[in-house]
């Protein structure tokens, strides 16, 4: 038996009933078409939430926390070793708040084959002088270089260059709304006075917008050897190791590691922002759900096409299996219909599925919170591609499959004796 | 002389709508060469009988064997072959495929047994048009042919894996006068040329009386055999 001969006789009757077979399949390219478009939406736009929590987050941060000393003098006093003191007004001690051994710790973590990459980090307190007002503010003492590798530094700047930090000396970029306030252009000096009273002058080279406009009317940044001099400290002054891992998942565990070996505080991401992750979930589970949805749509039209279609080639199906072809035969070509349906329509709903998503990725879309971001995005993921020619296949599989058997049970004595 | 097709003591019922005992012990065999009429009044069962033979019906008692081979509990795959091989159907309508040219309609079933290249069979598949006159129809489509051109295309259709017996039903039955002579006379030329064995069933008496041997059932049996 050659299979050919089968795959002819479908195409014949494929041919047969084309407007049929195209509205058939015309069903199907139009769920794979949205279900390709919906999930490179959906997963693109995921990816630039996501991105706002993660890109700017690091997987860990060791920090040294404000907090009570935990060995009060009481409880190393030998007489009271046994008993359980309670200490009322108790008040958080002077800790400081550098990082003990920085450059050590930030040697052995980037040995750590678990660590993308580590970004040292001093915060200071200060406040901007315009004319008669001060405006309080925070200092960020950056690492560029880490900073834009890492955090993506860049994506943030909307005025000037983030490399001007490190070649200008005492320079800073400002959050867009805190220029704003203080009306500094690029290129305009700042007064800021420090904490302890120090006044600095410093350049303005670039402004940034993060999309949280408290955010930007609070921070600005400048590198570590100016905000270490604006805090008169020394050049191993740390006050923050921030840490990005491989695998985003590893961050519980190795936190807890890290804080222990280093004997620092350690924050994991997940405890940090836990609600990012359910959100991204539940939006892939809408899209998926709607673009299955779809299909299984699609699958029903072909069920009812290839149903009818076998009630119109009765005859032809009876006298078929009298001239020898076997009840499998039947249902092979029927089959094959089915399946021939599901991949022209799979197949051009795969363009158009791509063609649509490239129209989206055109759509101008302005955010205030992604300056960089000027059309809608698109996740072009090739396994949305599989998972929608597959899942047109198994549909048209099962659609086809009933009424194929169906044929394949017609009882051509039934038939031909019925005239 | 060599037999084709025996049935021994067929029983057949219907149970729809209610049980009624159509086929009642039928026994008769067919010899190679012979061209033979099963005539009837209408629901005598002679066209349940000839469904039992060709094997497309398998809900029957007693035995058929074509060719020597016991037809009883084989696979449906199996029965199909043999349709396929051994034998060459003919109905009261044509049943051709529309989808299809009349050429293409002729070498399925060809195709199907695959004995033969497809080139092969298209060849013999012309040679069998052009003997029942109609070889300039090939390459039409079978929905443009008269009533009498496709009955003549379903007998080509029959004839093409050489079968052993060519059963029809009626094959005249929906033809006009003239188309039923040529039909018949087809079938004439088939016994005398090609001695090709064929058992046709029918109402029409007229057909009957040309035949080698005609077999007449009442109620499910065989009553009469005139040679």
């Amino acid at each position: 038996m050659k299979p050919k001969l089968l795959f002819n006789i479908a195409q014949s009757l494929l041919m047969a009933r084309w407007r049929q077979t195209l509205i058939a399949a015309v069903g199907v390219t139009f769920g794979i078409t949205m279900f390709i478009a919906l999930l490179s939406f959906m997963s693109g736009l995921n990816d630039l939430l996501d991105g706002l929590v993660v890109n700017r987050t690091p997987h860990i941060r060791l920090y040294n926390d404000i907090r009570p000393r935990q060995h009060q003098a009481v409880t190393k006093w030998p007489a009271y070793k046994n008993d359980y003191p309670i200490i009322s007004s108790l008040k958080s001690g002077n800790v400081r708040q550098e990082i003990y051994n920085s450059g050590p710790i930030i040697q052995d973590l980037e040995q750590n084959k678990q660590v993308l990459g580590v970004a040292p980090t001093i915060t200071a307190q200060v406040f901007f002088n315009d004319g008669t007002v001060a405006i309080n503010g925070v200092i960020n003492g950056i690492d560029v270089a880490a900073e834009r590798k890492l955090f993506f530094f860049d994506d943030y700047i909307v005025a000037g260059k983030s490399s001007d930090l490190n070649t200008i000396p005492n320079s800073i970029i400002l959050g867009k709304a805190l220029a704003e306030k203080l009306v500094a252009n690029v290129g305009d000096v700042v007064q800021i006075t420090t904490s302890t009273g120090t006044i600095f002058q410093l350049k303005v080279v670039g402004y940034f917008q993060s999309g949280l406009n408290d955010f930007d009317k609070a921070q600005s940044y400048a590198s570590i050897q100016t905000t270490q001099k604006i805090l008169g400290k020394s050049s191993l002054y740390i006050t923050d190791i921030r840490i990005k891992l491989h695998n985003i998942n590893e961050a519980p565990a190795l936190a807890k590691t890290f804080g222990r070996i280093y004997g620092v505080d350690a924050e994991d991401i997940q405890t940090a922002n836990s609600q990012f992750e359910t959100g991204s979930f539940v939006r892939s589970l809408i899209s998926y759900a709607v673009g299955i949805t779809l299909l299984i749509v699609a699958g029903f039209g072909i069920y009812n096409i290839l149903n009818m279609m076998i009630y119109e080639k009765m005859d032809t199906i009876a006298i078929m299996k009298a001239m020898g072809f076997s009840g499998r035969d039947v249902k092979t070509i029927f089959l094959v219909i089915a399946i021939g349906i599901g991949l022209f329509g799979g197949g051009t709903g795969l363009l158009a599925g791509y063609g649509l998503s490239v129209v989206i990725n055109h759509i101008p879309f302005h955010t205030a919170a992604l300056p960089t971001v000027k059309t809608y995005p698109i996740n072009y993921n090739p396994l949305f591609y599989i998972i929608g020619i597959s899942f047109s296949l198994i549909t048209t599989y099962l659609a086809g499959w009933l009424p194929a058997r169906k044929a394949s049970k017609i009882d051509p004595v039934v038939i031909i004796r019925g005239k | 002389m060599e037999t084709i097709l025996e049935a021994v003591n067929i029983v057949k019922y219907f149970y729809d709508p209610v049980k009624v005992k159509v086929l009642d012990g039928v026994n008769f065999s067919i010899t190679k060469g012979d061209f033979v009429s099963i005539v009837g009044k209408s629901g005598c069962g002679k066209s349940s009988l000839m469904y039992v033979l060709s094997t497309m019906d398998t809900d029957y008692e007693g035995e058929v064997k074509i060719d020597g081979v016991s037809m009883q509990r084989k696979k449906e795959k199996y029965l199909a072959k043999i349709r396929n091989e051994k034998i060459g159907f003919v109905f009261q309508f044509h049943y051709l495929l529309n989808e299809f040219t009349v050429l293409r309609n002729v070498m399925l079933p060809g195709l199907k047994l695959n004995r033969y290249s497809e080139k092969e069979v298209e060849a013999r598949a012309y040679e069998k048009l052009q003997t029942l006159g109609i070889g300039e129809l090939a390459l039409k489509n079978a929905a443009r042919l008269s009533g009498g051109e496709k009955q003549r295309v379903a007998i080509a259709r029959a004839l093409i894996n050489d079968p052993d017996i060519i059963m029809g039903d009626e094959p005249t039955g929906n033809l006009d006068k003239k188309n039923s002579e040529l039909v018949f006379d087809i079938f004439k030329q088939l016994s005398q040329q090609l001695n090709q064995t064929m058992l046709i069933v029918t109402h029409d008496p007229d057909f009957a009386a040309k035949t080698n041997r005609i077999i007449r059932m009442e109620d499910g049996k065989i009553v009469d055999e005139q040679r």
